[in-house]
């Protein structure tokens, strides 16, 4: 029950807002119409600012650069190998913690620790943790007889290595979002199942799943989003460089690459806006799969 | 078997699935610290030594010896505390003007501004890195800050904490005569504590880890950041996993130490956070 506005109520309410909207109108709405006027300039000198015209020569061009391909479907690849993986562990470690009670607390935080840490550092532990040589990970896989892999240095190894980092540093964010969704469900469901003489996995299908379901769709999207624009990782894991052969080359690896080695501000803002657009997709898939599929 | 068996048979099972995972989630951690105390010939041994019987504490000397890691930290410290502090400022102005007051076009400015976070940021780095440059604020501390001084996902998150709180307090303090701003700062603030440490501590976790955005705006070495700063030290270091390893431990150990002691209002403000995004 509030007040109509007034033009005196604008004015003040615009003194308590002006302070986040300049910075917000500068350094987000901004450059969103900027990036979008600079996907288009041909001949721009990074030096003087100067636009010779505009066209589509930068779409054209990344349209026809194989590379850039490549991050498109590696950055695919990665997405597909993180999200789902990720979510069924963390699905299964939410509702494993969710049954105990002693430790329960103590397991989520150490679940967890990897989010807060910084990804440079630890993507530099697991470049030790790979090592073909002495890295640990090939040392444990000595035990079972397989013969030392060359993570970081062979290009079939490189996603793979990127992947089961990434799920191991996310994995904590997810169980958190669900052990959330876990306890808004209803306890006297479950009650009521075992009346009916339910099995466990009986009411994992028909109760867990259908009433978590907005919780793994928002999971999913958080994921999808996220795992679109991997950077850090990959720069960290191989030391700087798109993995061997770029063989780890992803979307915004690439756009850092035409940015800032090789200044084609064009070429790099043009490959933005197909990343933002192949984002937007996938999030208004995601939500139309949850009207037409999704329990509320 | 009877069903009390069955559970405590299942029980079992999960703690030792539970254990196995977080013994692989600490592993990474308890590797790093170990390496950072072995000599060099110990951290390459094979079969590889758990523990070293002497610890080598001396390769964290080396280490910030080797680079200038006491200013990336300064650096650090610097650019988190007034990122933080400037986009909780912005943030809690914002959300009061946008839960409390009542003006022409509200609605319109916070669907523009919701719509805002669909853009990845990674889009936006290109043109800031333009603007900033024509400001000729490339390696400056400025350089560092400016673009996280407000935060529209923040600004959502307390609108609605704010939201949450009774109008009927509102009325009651104006007709004791309160301002608007005094009920902001000795009403709502405390109130909304704990939305408003949950998105300081993201703040602060965001800005101390953040790496593409310093990377891009710092040439100079003594502008670096600490993530920026232990990435450039791989290359000087190359293959001196326990000197890597020890720069790593310090890049790490301070967010651990903040963890261990505000982990309750980091991970509920990260529910709280994400179910809402």
């Amino acid at each position: 029950m509030l007040k109509k506005p007034t033009w005196k109520s604008t004015l003040q309410s615009l003194l308590y807002l002006l302070p986040a909207l300049i910075f917000i109108g500068i350094f987000n709405i901004y450059p969103i119409f900027k990036s979008l006027a600079m996907s288009f300039y041909e001949d721009y000198n990074i030096f003087t600012g100067e636009v010779g015209e505009y066209g589509l020569a930068n779409f054209i061009k990344i349209f026809n650069d194989p590379s850039f391909f490549t991050a498109i479907r590696n950055t695919f690849i990665f997405v597909l190998g993180v999200v789902p993986i990720s979510i069924v562990l963390s699905l299964l470690i939410a509702i494993m913690l969710n049954r105990i009670e002693i430790l329960s607390s103590f397991f989520r935080s150490v679940y967890f620790l990897p989010f807060v840490t910084s990804t440079v550092a630890i993507s530099i532990v697991w470049n030790w943790l790979y090592h073909t040589r002495y890295g640990l990970i090939n040392y444990f896989l000595g035990f079972i007889g397989i013969e030392p892999i060359a993570w970081l240095t062979n290009p079939d190894f490189a996603l793979p290595a990127l992947i089961i980092m990434s799920i191991w540093k996310g994995l904590g964010y997810n169980i958190i979002l669900f052990l959330v969704g876990l306890n808004n469900i209803d306890k006297t469901y479950y009650q009521a199942a075992r009346i009916d003489g339910a099995r466990s996995w009986q009411q994992f299908v028909n109760i867990t799943v259908p009433l978590l379901s907005p919780y793994i769709l928002l999971v999913s999207i958080i994921g999808v989003i996220n795992s679109f624009k991997v950077f850090t990782e990959v720069y960290s894991l191989f030391s700087g460089r798109p993995g061997p052969a770029g063989s780890a080359l992803t979307m915004v690896f690439y756009i850092y690459e035409k940015f800032y080695t090789e200044y084609q501000y064009g070429v790099a803002t043009a490959a933005g806006i197909v990343l933002f657009l192949i984002i937007l997709v996938f999030t208004l898939l995601q939500r139309w799969i949850s009207k037409r599929f999704i329990y509320n | 078997m009877s069903q009390q068996q069955k559970n405590k048979l299942s029980n079992v099972l999960i703690y030792i699935l539970l254990a196995f995972g977080a013994i692989t989630m600490l592993l990474p951690f308890f590797w790093m610290i170990s390496t950072s105390l072995k000599t060099a010939g110990e951290a390459v041994a094979m079969p590889p030594i758990w523990l070293s019987s002497n610890l080598q504490t001396g390769n964290y000397e080396e280490a910030l010896q080797a680079a200038p890691f006491g200013r990336y930290f300064l650096n650090s410290i610097i650019v988190t505390a007034i990122s933080t502090s400037g986009e909780l400022l912005t943030t809690i102005l914002a959300a009061f003007a946008f839960a409390r007051l009542e003006f022409y076009g509200k609605n319109i400015l916070f669907v523009l501004l919701i719509s805002t976070m669909m853009v990845p940021g990674e889009l936006l780095t290109i043109p800031n890195f333009v603007t900033l440059s024509d400001w000729g604020l490339i390696n400056t501390y400025a350089s560092l800050f400016l673009p996280f001084l407000a935060s529209v996902f923040s600004i959502y998150i307390l609108k609605e904490a704010f939201e949450a709180i009774p109008d009927e307090i509102y009325y009651a303090a104006k007709v004791d005569g309160c301002s608007d701003w005094r009920y902001l700062w000795t009403v709502m603030v405390p109130l909304s504590k704990s939305s408003i440490v949950s998105i300081a501590i993201l703040g602060i976790i965001g800005s101390w880890n953040s790496f593409m955005w310093p990377l891009i705006v710092t040439t100079e070495q003594t502008m670096r950041t600490l993530p920026v700063g232990l990435q450039a030290f791989t290359t000087e270091a190359g293959t001196q996993y326990e000197l890597l390893m020890a720069a790593s431990t310090i890049v790490v150990v301070p967010m651990i130490i903040v963890y261990i002691f505000l982990q309750k209002y980091i991970i509920e403000g990260l529910a709280s956070g994400g179910s809402k995004g």
